[in-house]
Formats: C-alpha cells, sequence, structure tokens
C-alpha cells in the first residue's frame, strides 16, 4: 500500500489554554476526497489551521504526517512547499497587492524552495490563463488587489485558482461553499473538480450537505467536539442533513 | 505606538523663508580672493581658510568665493536646530574634512578591492558589473559607457567631492540642454548660476543648508531651454567614499518656460564604523508652463544592527514654481541612513501652479527619519497633493512632518495630503506632524492619516501559500505603498521594489 497523502493520529491542540481538538484520528489515501461536517464551533477551522501550522495553537499530542513525513516542526511556508494548501474560509485581504503578482510571488517561493527554478513570465502567463479560464477569473479581476473588494464568490474562485497553480498534493478546503450563490457554486465545484486527478488529495470541511452534491466526496466525516465521531460514505452526508447533529451530543449551535 | 502630534514648533513654519525668497537680490556679490593651494587633500575643521580652498580648488570666479565667504559669516552665527525628533550626538564640523578630492580618481583598481558588502547590496539591486565598477569607484570604470540605469539615462556621478563623469552630454547639447558639474556651471555658465543659485534656497535658509552654502564641494546642474522636452532622464549618482568625509553637493535645476524634464538621484555609501554627515540643497525653478520631476532612490549606509555607523543626512530641497501653470514633482524612496532630516517642498508661486510630493520612507534597525515636505501656496488657483508612506521597523523612529500654508493671494489654493504609516513589530515609532496654515478663506486643505500593522492574519496567509516571513513582508509593505511606487519612473521602479525587502531584512522572525 501506498503511503498515505494525510495521516493524523490523536491530535491534540488548544488555542489561550483551550483545547479545541481533542483527538482527531484521520487517514486520507492518495486521490480520495474526503468531507468533514459538523457544527459551528465544533473545530472544523481549528484543524484546518493546525494542519497549515498557524502559530497561535499549540498542538500538545499527536502528529500529523504529510506523505509520510512528520510537519509538526515546519513552518507554515515549509508545508506549503511540502504541498499542503488551505483554502481560507475567511480569504484575507491583501491591500495594493495585485493578485496577478501575489500568484507569481506565491508559485515562485514555493518552487525556491524545493530547489526549482523561477517560473519563466511566458510559462507563468500560460498557467495563469489557464486556470483562470476554468475558474471565470479574467485579466481584470487579477490586476485587481488581492481579494480587496471581492465579492463572495470572486474571493472563493481567487482561492481555487490559487490552488490550480499551486498544485498541491493535499488540499483543505475550509467552507468554500459559505457566501456562495448556487452559480458561484458551480463555478468553484467545477473548478475543484478538475483538479481531482487520481492522486492529489482533499479535505473538503463544510457545514452543509449541499456543497457534497457537487463536489462529491469518497469519505465523509462527522466532527463534534473536537474530534471524529462517525465516517461513512456519501450518503452519510444526507442522512445528517436529514437529521441534523443533534444526535452527536454538544451544545446546539 | 503611534501618535498624533501638535504642531508648537514655530521655527518650522518657513513664513520667514517664504519673505526671503521674495526679496532675493542674487546679484550682489562682487568681491573675490586668490588662495594659494598646497595640498590635495583638506585635513580636518572648518574655517574660513577651508572655504577659501575649496573655492580655489574649484578655480571659482571671485563672485562665487564671496557668496560662499558670505555663507560662512552667516553660519557662524547659527545654532544646530533641534525641533525634529531626531536623537544624536552634536556633530564636530572640526573632525570633518570638507574636501577629498578622489585624487586622480583614487578609486579601488578593480572590483577585487571593493568592500564585498557593498558588492552583495549591488548584486541584490540587480546592478550590472560595469556599473558597479562606476558605482564602487573603480578607476576607469566611469569613462567607459555604462550607467546605473540603462541606456537611456544620462548620468552625472559624484563620488565624495568631485563630479566624474557626465554621459550623453553632447546629445544633449544638441538641443540646447546643459547638463554638468555645478562647479563647470559655475565657470561656463555664470549668468544662469548667478542668476539662479541661492533663489529658492536662500544662503542662510537654515543651518545646514547655510554650511553647503559655505562648503558646497560638487553637484549636477540642469538647464533645459524654452519650449524643450528633455529627450532622457538625467541622473546623478551620489557616492561618498572617503573616511571622515562630509559630502556637501549642491544641485540647481532651471526648466525655462514651456520645457520639460525628469531627473533621477541615487545615492550610495560604503559602510564604515563612525558617521558620515551627509548635507545636500538641491534648487529647482520651473518657469512658466515648465514641468520638474524629481525623483530619488536613498539608499545610504543606515548603521549596522546596533545602530553603530551610517550617514547623517540633512537635506535642504526645494523647487520653486516660479511661473504659470508650472509643475514640480517630488518623489522619494528613502531607505537608508541612519539619521534623515529631508522636507522637499514646492513654494507655489505662479498662478495655477502645481507642487507634488510622493514619498516612501523605511526604517528599519535604529535608523530616524524626519521627513515630509512643505507646500507653500502664494499664487491663485495653485494646488498641491502630498502621498506619504511610512514604514518603521526594528527600533526605528519614522516621523511624517508637512507644511501646507496658504498666503493672503492664494486664492482657491487645494492642497490633498494622505499619510499613511505602517509599523511592523512593536518597538518602533511612526508619527504624524501636520502644520496646515491658511490665510485665504477659499482654500481648500484636505489630509488624511492612516497607522497600521501588517496582521497575523495576513503574515498566514501568505505564509500558507509559500512565502517565508521576509518574503511576506516585502510583499505587503510593497503593496503598501503602491500609491507612490507608480510616480516613479520604470528605471526606479524595480530597484526600489528589491531595496524594499534589502532594507527589511532582519524585520521579522
Ligand atoms: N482565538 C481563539 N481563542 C479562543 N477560542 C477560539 C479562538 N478561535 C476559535 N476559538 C474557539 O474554538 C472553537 C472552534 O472554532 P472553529 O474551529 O472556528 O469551529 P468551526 O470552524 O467548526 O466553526 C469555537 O468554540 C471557537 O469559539
Ligand atoms: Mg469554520
Amino acid at each position: 500500500m501506498t503511503t498515505p497523502v494525510l495521516e493524523i493520529r490523536n491530535l491534540h491542540a488548544r488555542i489561550e489554554e483551550r483545547e479545541i481538538l481533542k483527538g482527531v484520528n484521520l487517514v486520507i489515501p492518495q486521490g480520495e476526497v474526503h468531507a468533514i461536517m459538523g457544527r459551528n464551533g465544533s473545530g472544523k477551522s481549528t484543524l484546518s489551521y493546525v494542519l497549515a501550522g498557524k502559530e497561535d495553537y499549540e498542538v500538545t499530542e499527536g502528529e500529523i504526517l504529510l506523505n509520510g513525513e512528520n510537519i509538526l516542526e515546519m513552518e507554515p511556508d515549509e508545508r506549503a512547499a511540502a504541498g499542503l494548501f488551505l483554502a481560507f474560509q475567511y480569504p484575507i485581504e491583501i491591500p495594493g497587492v495585485a493578485t496577478m503578482t501575489f500568484l507569481k510571488a506565491a508559485i515562485n517561493a514555493q518552487r525556491k524552495a524545493r530547489g526549482e527554478g523561477e517560473l519563466s513570465t511566458p510559462d507563468f502567463m500560460r498557467a495563469v490563463k489557464e486556470a483562470g479560464a476554468q475558474l471565470n477569473v479574467d485579466s481584470a479581476m487579477l490586476k485587481r488587489p488581492l481579494n480587496v473588494g471581492f465579492s463572495g464568490g470572486e474571493k472563493k474562485r481567487a482561492e481555487i485558482m490559487q490552488m490550480a497553480l499551486l498544485k498541491p498534493s493535499l488540499a483543505v478546503l475550509d467552507e468554500t461553499d459559505s457566501g456562495l450563490d448556487i452559480d458561484a457554486l458551480q463555478v468553484v465545484s467545477k473548478g475543484v473538480n478538475a483538479l481531482r486527478d487520481g492522486k492529489r488529495s482533499m479535505l473538503v470541511i463544510t457545514h452543509y450537505q449541499r456543497l457534497l452534491n457537487h463536489i462529491v466526496p469518497d469519505v465523509v466525516h462527522v466532527f463534534s467536539d473536537g474530534r471524529i465521531v462517525e465516517s461513512g460514505d456519501k450518503d452519510l452526508a444526507l442522512k445528517l442533513e436529514a437529521e441534523g447533529y443533534a444526535n452527536y451530543g454538544g451544545e446546539a449551535a | 505606538m503611534a501618535d498624533y502630534d501638535i504642531p508648537t514648533l514655530k521655527e518650522e513654519i518657513d513664513r520667514e523663508t517664504v519673505e526671503q525668497v521674495l526679496a532675493l537680490d542674487v546679484d550682489k556679490y562682487k568681491y573675490g580672493f586668490e588662495t594659494e593651494i598646497e595640498s590635495d587633500v583638506l585635513p580636518p575643521g572648518l574655517t574660513e581658510e577651508t572655504v577659501r580652498f575649496i573655492s580655489a580648488k574649484k578655480e571659482e570666479p571671485e563672485w562665487m568665493l564671496e557668496w560662499r565667504l558670505d555663507a560662512f559669516r552667516r553660519f557662524q552665527t547659527l545654532e544646530e536646530p533641534n525641533w525634529a525628533k531626531l536623537h544624536y550626538p552634536k556633530i564636530d564640523l572640526q573632525a570633518i574634512s570638507f574636501y577629498a578630492a578622489p585624487k586622480s580618481f583614487n578609486g579601488p583598481k578593480s572590483l577585487d578591492e571593493v568592500d564585498p558588502e557593498l558588492l552583495k547590496t549591488y548584486a541584490k539591486l540587480g546592478i550590472p558589473l560595469k556599473e558597479q565598477a562606476i558605482l564602487a569607484g573603480v578607476q576607469g570604470a566611469a569613462e567607459s559607457v555604462g550607467t546605473p540605469f540603462g541606456a537611456n539615462v544620462a548620468v552625472d556621478a559624484v563620488f565624495d567631492s568631485v563630479s566624474v563623469v557626465t554621459t550623453f552630454r553632447e546629445e544633449l547639447a544638441k538641443v540646447g540642454i546643459i547638463f554638468c558639474s555645478i562647479s563647470e556651471a559655475v565657470r561656463e555658465h555664470p549668468e544662469l548660476v548667478k542668476k539662479y543659485l541661492g533663489s529658492v534656497v536662500p544662503v542662510s535658509d537654515n543651518y545646514y543648508a547655510t554650511l553647503n552654502s559655505a562648503v558646497f564641494t560638487d553637484g549636477s546642474f540642469v538647464y533645459i531651454p524654452k519650449g524643450v522636452r528633455c529627450p532622457m532622464e538625467l541622473s546623478t549618482y551620489f557616492r561618498i567614499n572617503e573616511k571622515n568625509t562630509g559630502q556637501f553637493e549642491r544641485t540647481l535645476i532651471i526648466a525655462d518656460d514651456d520645457s520639460y524634464v525628469s531627473y533621477l538621484e541615487g545615492c550610495t555609501a560604503p559602510m564604515r564604523d563612525e558617521n558620515q554627515l551627509h548635507a545636500a540643497v538641491v534648487e529647482l525653478v520651473a518657469l512658466d508652463n515648465a514641468e520638474i520631476k524629481y525623483s530619488t532612490v536613498q539608499n545610504w549606509y543606515p548603521g549596522d544592527k546596533d545602530g553603530k555607523g551610517g550617514i547623517y543626512n540633512f537635506v535642504t530641497k526645494r523647487g520653486d514654481c516660479r511661473g504659470v501653470n508650472s509643475h514640480i514633482s517630488w518623489t522619494q524612496v528613502e531607505t537608508g541612513s541612519a539619521i534623515t532630516w529631508k522636507y522637499p517642498s514646492c513654494i507655489l508661486r505662479g498662478d495655477g501652479s502645481r507642487g507634488e510630493f510622493y514619498s516612501i520612507a523605511i526604517s528599519n534597525g535604529y535608523q530616524q527619519v524626519d521627513s515630509g515636505t512643505k507646500m507653500i501656496h502664494l499664487g491663485k488657483n495653485t494646488s498641491s497633493r502630498i502621498i506619504s508612506k511610512g514604514i518603521a521597523a526594528g527600533f526605528s523612529d519614522n516621523t511624517y512632518r508637512g507644511q501646507v500654508s496658504a498666503h493672503a493671494k492664494a486664492k482657491n489654493a487645494r492642497n490633498f495630503t494622505q499619510c499613511d504609516s505602517l509599523l511592523i513589530g512593536d518597538k518602533c515609532g511612526a508619527h504624524t506632524v501636520p502644520y496646515i496654515e491658511s490665510r485665504n478663506g477659499t482654500a481648500v486643505f484636505e489630509h488624511e492619516a492612516t497607522t497600521s500593522k501588517i496582521s497575523d492574519d495576513q503574515m498566514f496567509y501568505c505564509l500558507q501559500r509559500g512565502l517565508n516571513e521576509e518574503e511576506a513582508v516585502a510583499l505587503i509593505v510593497n503593496g503598501f505603498v503602491r500609491d507612490v511606487l507608480q510616480h516613479l519612473p520604470m528605471e526606479f521602479m524595480v530597484e526600489t521594489q528589491k531595496l524594499i525587502s534589502i532594507s527589511l531584512e532582519g524585520s521579522v522572525g
């Protein structure tokens, strides 16, 4: 069996003395898309931040292996170069930095970290054009400062476009459906599905089942009070949608 | 921490200066002296003999010597100002050598002899080898064709006290443009120099300008004739090379009616443990419908990480929009020097004239910056625009000090000021000190100021995309200064972006 892309073992993490993750166990084999569903406040975003290495969080127990390598000691940028990408629930504004400029800086920073040369401008432009077409990102949008004044849909499209360009081995999508109308949801989902190539793995975090009609997961996990409490196939999502999270304990959201 | 100081210091309000400028009669110097010269290098110290020595060394006419001596006498009555938010030990002028001619260009013989740290900086800036050699003062390098800014820029390079090379002069002369060292202009174009020197920054304008007037050693002179658009960017590259020397260059640019010129000024200095004094004066004169764009990238040695060494940069830059509908714009990128004291200003005298000031000032380590501008509205329908971006990191202090004033006749004067500060870390300071003074009811002045920090969320977002901390800070800072960056000529834009990264090295982590 090949090494799973992601393996989380008994992960405990806290922020400001408060334990949020209380023993997460999760294995995502290569090429699979797993969904995590859970009520608001159950710790889903915390899991994504801890995976990406946000410094406010303290991991008190457990391990995270990315392609077999323990990443807990790595800086966020090292994890990114190692193949981890996080599509943010609330993408951050970078005033004055054109989206195009940001994309180029990110790609070249990762290439540099991996000891590869800078992408030539024609190669970069070609890649941007390709990814942009897929996600309806036009050159006018690429000239605007990243996420500044972007609509909800534009922000999420920009996130997926970055994922398309950075080609991670593991993509964590945190509530990518939030703030999207049905048309935007379709565009974004199409973009995500185009990146399912049988090798890339994804962790799709969502509160609603709706997204999973568009991005159909291989495995669905139910997340409650800082841990995974049940796992199943895509039908588990439908069951959750019908019955709500009430059966899984914790306070009502 | 950031604060918003209430202006209290009257010295800064330069009504006095304006009156002096208005009253000035530049044609009053008739005396002269001759001095025997023995030596090429002047021992430290400032006396009347120093002034005579410099003047004689430059083979100046008598009127020029007398002009200097007048400045020297006035200088002796002045005290060093202390109103700026700057802290430094008293400068001992008697310990400084006021003239250091590069003895037949006594620079290094090849790049191998140049300070490797300096070369590293040049390399990071992407300056080609041949041009590095010119900048580093390698013997003979200046005579080869290269310039620091590419093919279509004419350069006058000033190393220590002497102007070394002026390229493209012949091409410029064809359209009647004079571009030469100020020393040469004094000898070859005395009528222009007499008419305009000191007409914007009067001899006794301030302590450092008066000192400069007495001992200025070289600098550039530009005259653009009526109706001529200068076909290329003109540039001066300043370089302090010798130990214990002060650099006192003097630049004078005159744009005659309906003319246009864009001028670039770049500066570097090697690393030294001691502090070195730099006190330049730049005067710009724009006549009817003329436009002058003056851009500076100042990258002088800021001192080491503990605050040792570095340049003390006390500069007086002022433009006079003397003609109707004339236009002067200052764009500056200040990343170097241990201390920066600098307020490039515009006197908006001609009706309908326009002044602009675009500034990026970055301080890191123990650097101190007190910089800004003055927009003095004298004529009707004059307008001015100020965009200042201050970035403070490390233990540095970064003050914007700006004055906007409208005089009684300045009907419909307009100013817009935007003044933004960005703090990196919590040991630095940013301060905004605006002086606004209107003696005309029709004047409209707008002022906006912000202070912000790079947020942890912004940093994390950039890191998640693979940028390391320094790359992330540089990118965010480049975004912060974008409004100003756009006003730089192409030649400086790329260099500036790299410079921002270099000057913020070590500001995080
Ligand atoms: N900076 C913080 N300090 C303290 N508690 C926090 C902080 N950020 C999040 N939390 C808490 O952690 C819990 C999990 O939040 P989060 O991971 O955002 O949940 P979800 O994404 O599932 O809605 C919530 O109770 C939230 O209030
Ligand atoms: Mg969340």
